[in-house]
């Protein structure tokens, strides 16, 4: 310990050399309880240097004898919990779908899963809050392409639409123009009737009996007679305000000259049937679920 | 070159500071007298209201705890008699730190430490394993000359029966210490039975150490080393606080009994003191009080009594040592009267902000709802319109039942004109006012929907306010927020 030649005269006792405004501290020596514990904490570090990842290398790190990482820790977290949720996801997959909606408790079990595979599968089409985008539908709103009931929804996240597997929905809008079957003025002359339909304006002098004679002749057989659609065929209402792809002029008339066939893909297999079944209650809790 | 001069050649002596100072063994006197009196009633009622506040039963009603303070952590809750608070409520804590930092700085401001002495745990504790040392190692010459003699097989017994006793007491009070946050018989008898979670049995490990550590060995160096009060009271405290106080206007210079009588019965002055040292014998932290205020000093006043006990058997007046402060001693010194100033600007600014505290805390707590509701609004997407050209808003509506039994209650929407609501997996008899069943003292949290006929040129957003009513009770709450037109 170094020496200062510097004393208290008012206590006697050497000081550290510090001053402070005239202060001076004194060179009081720490009682031993504390230096001992001050050294066990020192041994206590080596001690944790040695047992966890301690120190960075050029690559990598020291790994300590215990091998532990916080990804393995994650990892053992997760299979807990996984495990944890298995008893209630169990009674998810053994209820009815009318039964986990009447059921407070599995409801918002089925809303919190479906939220989160929601996120993961659907969002990149029907974006994170099922609002959805032009040509991917809003699962918010009332309008069903294919049906919204809750078994009509699980059989479209199931099988899908014009996805290629045996059970999806089938059924398309045919191209009008490009296959020839209506000539150009006919087709602008319809999509001023579809328009008119749902009580949009219509074009100046535009012949509304030609338009609807056109549309009795190509479109009453997948839309239905008023234009009310049809799931089956996954026809939409064209007398509603709900539009998939707009419902200006221009969307129209390319609608009727090239056709719509927008698919939805078959998440069977993809992801297991509990999974399923909260994804569909979720979508119908949506709040347009039928 | 200058010469180094250590300290130990200019002060002629041994001071060359060690590398650290081993533990004076601190040998406290018995003494008897108002001020023992007091810490041992005081200690009665800390250690009764700890150990016994958990047995407390409070009748909540079916299916509630019934333990009058329990700390419920499983199911979020805090139950203090007739107040049980939330998780969300854990503000009233707040305000009881706030009001005991306030207390405890009027406390500072009329008497000094008055907490370190009497209150604090660290001294109530203590001053508990130092009745035990005193009761089976003797007192203070009889535990000083044993442990300076041999270790004969009676020393050894009373000190293991020393140790034996304190580590009971450390168990206890770690056992009592767990039983506030469970049902306190039932926790019993799984400990007895080894049938109560492990946290319970590690808790009560670490209060046992911590009590028999503390307690038992660090006694005094708690307060010299490792608390922090001492210091913030220095900076609190101002000089009409009484603290315990030698008078050394009164004491000084000290004389033998013999020779003070003397000096007196020629009519001179002589100091009352008699250095008989009883008050540095009895002193737990082992100060003399007599050098002046302290950081050591934790103002007990058992020196008090032990310089009364002194002063009443050489017939002088008793409180050479007591409650006073500097000015006084000043004011006496210079021939004035004794000047106590219990109101003072500081005193009634903490006491108006103890009363502050308490007037808000009481009145959050009277009107504070048993009935809740908060309201989220959606938003992705914000607004839905729905093929008949309506708008739709969703809601996610939390509604809070802080009452002990379920009710049923109505669900009501104040907004835009023609305002729908419907609640998803509510399917009610009454679809235009739906009723829900709310679980007692749970959360209950729906998504609600509100659609309206709403024209797109109009306002973008209006008001909407969710009103709830208890069909029974009638009590009301309510929430706002806001309905979107895209």
């Amino acid at each position: 310990m170094s020496q200062h030649n510097d004393t208290d005269h008012i206590s006697g006792r050497s000081t550290t050399g510090h001053e402070w405004d005239g202060i001076k501290e004194l060179n009081t020596p720490l009682p031993r309880w504390w230096v001992l514990t001050f050294y066990a904490t020192i041994i206590w570090a080596f001690g944790y240097w040695l047992v966890y990842p301690a120190w960075p290398l050029v690559s990598g790190y020291t790994v300590g004898v215990l091998h532990t990482t916080n990804r393995a820790a994650v990892t053992a977290n997760l299979a807990e919990f996984e495990a944890l949720r298995g008893e209630k996801m169990k009674a998810l997959g053994t209820a009815s779908l009318a039964d986990i909606e009447n059921d407070p408790a599995l409801l918002a079990l089925a809303r919190a899963r479906g939220k989160t595979v929601f996120g993961d599968n659907c969002a990149p089409c029907h974006g994170s809050g099922a609002a959805g985008a032009k040509g991917y539908p809003n699962l918010n709103d009332d309008d069903w392409l294919w049906g919204g009931t809750l078994d009509q929804i699980l059989q479209t996240i199931q099988f899908g639409a014009r996805s290629g597997n045996a059970k999806a929905h089938e059924g398309q809008m045919l191209a009008f123009g490009k296959d020839g079957v209506l000539k150009s003025d006919e087709i602008v002359t319809v999509a001023n009737y579809v328009r008119s339909l749902s009580g949009l304006s219509t074009r100046k002098g535009y012949d509304a009996a030609k338009g609807e004679k056109i549309f009795a002749d190509n479109c009453v057989a997948c839309h239905g007679e008023g234009g009310k659609g049809n799931q089956e065929l996954g026809a939409a209402n064209l007398t509603d305000k709900i539009w998939l792809y707009g419902s200006d002029e221009a969307t129209l008339i390319e609608a009727i000259s090239n056709g719509r066939a927008g698919v939805m893909p078959a998440w069977e297999g993809r992801l297991d049937p509990v999974t399923i079944k909260a994804l569909a209650v979720y979508v119908h809790a949506l709040g347009g679920g039928k | 070159m200058t010469k180094n001069v250590t300290s130990k050649e200019l002060m002629g002596g041994d001071d060359d500071p060690p590398l650290y100072a081993p533990q004076k063994k601190i040998y406290p006197q018995r003494v008897s007298g108002t001020f023992r009196r007091i810490k041992w009633g005081l200690m009665a009622l800390c250690l009764g209201v700890y150990y016994l506040l958990p047995l407390v039963r409070w009748n909540r009603g079916l299916g509630a705890p019934d333990q009058a303070v329990l700390i419920d952590f499983q199911s979020q809750r805090f139950y203090f008699f007739f107040i049980e608070l939330w998780p969300q409520e854990f503000y009233y804590f707040t305000g009881l730190l706030i009001l005991a930092a306030f207390t405890l700085f009027l406390m500072n401001a009329l008497g000094g430490r008055i907490w370190c002495g009497y209150l604090c745990p660290q001294t109530v504790w203590t001053d508990l394993f130092y009745a035990v040392e005193h009761w089976s190692e003797g007192d203070r010459r009889a535990r000083i000359k044993a442990n300076a003699g041999p270790l004969t097989a009676n020393r050894l017994a009373r000190r293991a029966l020393k140790q034996a006793i304190w580590l009971i007491i450390a168990w206890w009070t770690g056992g009592a210490w767990v039983l506030y946050f469970s049902d306190a018989p039932t926790l019993v008898k799984d400990l007895a039975t080894f049938q109560a979670p492990a946290i319970a049995y590690i808790w009560i490990g670490i209060l046992t150490a911590s009590t028999y550590l503390l307690a038992g060995h660090a006694r005094e160096q708690v307060c010299l080393y490792m608390c922090p009060w001492p210091r913030i009271q220095a900076a609190l405290t101002d000089e009409w606080a009484l603290n315990v106080t030698y008078k050394y206007d009164r004491g000084e210079p000290r004389c033998s009994v013999k020779k003070g009588r003397a000096q007196r019965a020629l009519g001179e002055t002589a100091g009352d003191c008699v250095d008989c040292n009883q008050c540095v014998a009895v002193c737990p932290t082992g100060i003399d009080i007599r050098n002046g205020a302290q950081l050591g000093c934790i103002q007990c006043g058992l020196c008090i009594d032990a310089c009364d006990n002194v002063m009443k058997r050489i017939g002088r007046p008793t409180r050479l040592i007591g409650y006073d402060n500097d000015i006084n001693v000043q004011r006496r010194t210079s021939g004035k009267t004794e000047l106590f100033k219990p109101v003072r600007s500081r005193t009634v600014v903490y006491a108006a902000l103890i009363a502050t505290v308490c007037a808000v805390m009481l009145h959050a707590l009277l009107t504070r709802s048993l009935l809740d509701l908060n309201v989220l609004h959606d938003r992705n997407p914000v607004a839905v319109k729905l093929s008949a050209g309506a708008i739709r808003n969703g809601y996610t509506l939390r509604f809070l039942n802080k009452r002990g039994f379920d009710r049923v209650i109505a669900v009501d929407v104040d907004g835009p004109a023609n305002a729908q609501i419907h609640i998803v997996g509510v399917d009610s008899v009454t679809p235009d006012r739906p009723m829900i069943v709310l679980a007692r003292d749970a959360t209950t949290e729906l998504r609600v929907l509100v659609t309206a006929p709403v024209d797109e040129k109009e306002e973008k957003t209006q008001p909407v306010k969710f009103r709830i009513t208890d069909i029974g009770l009638g009590e009301v709450a309510s929430a706002t927020d806001h309905f979107v037109t895209p």
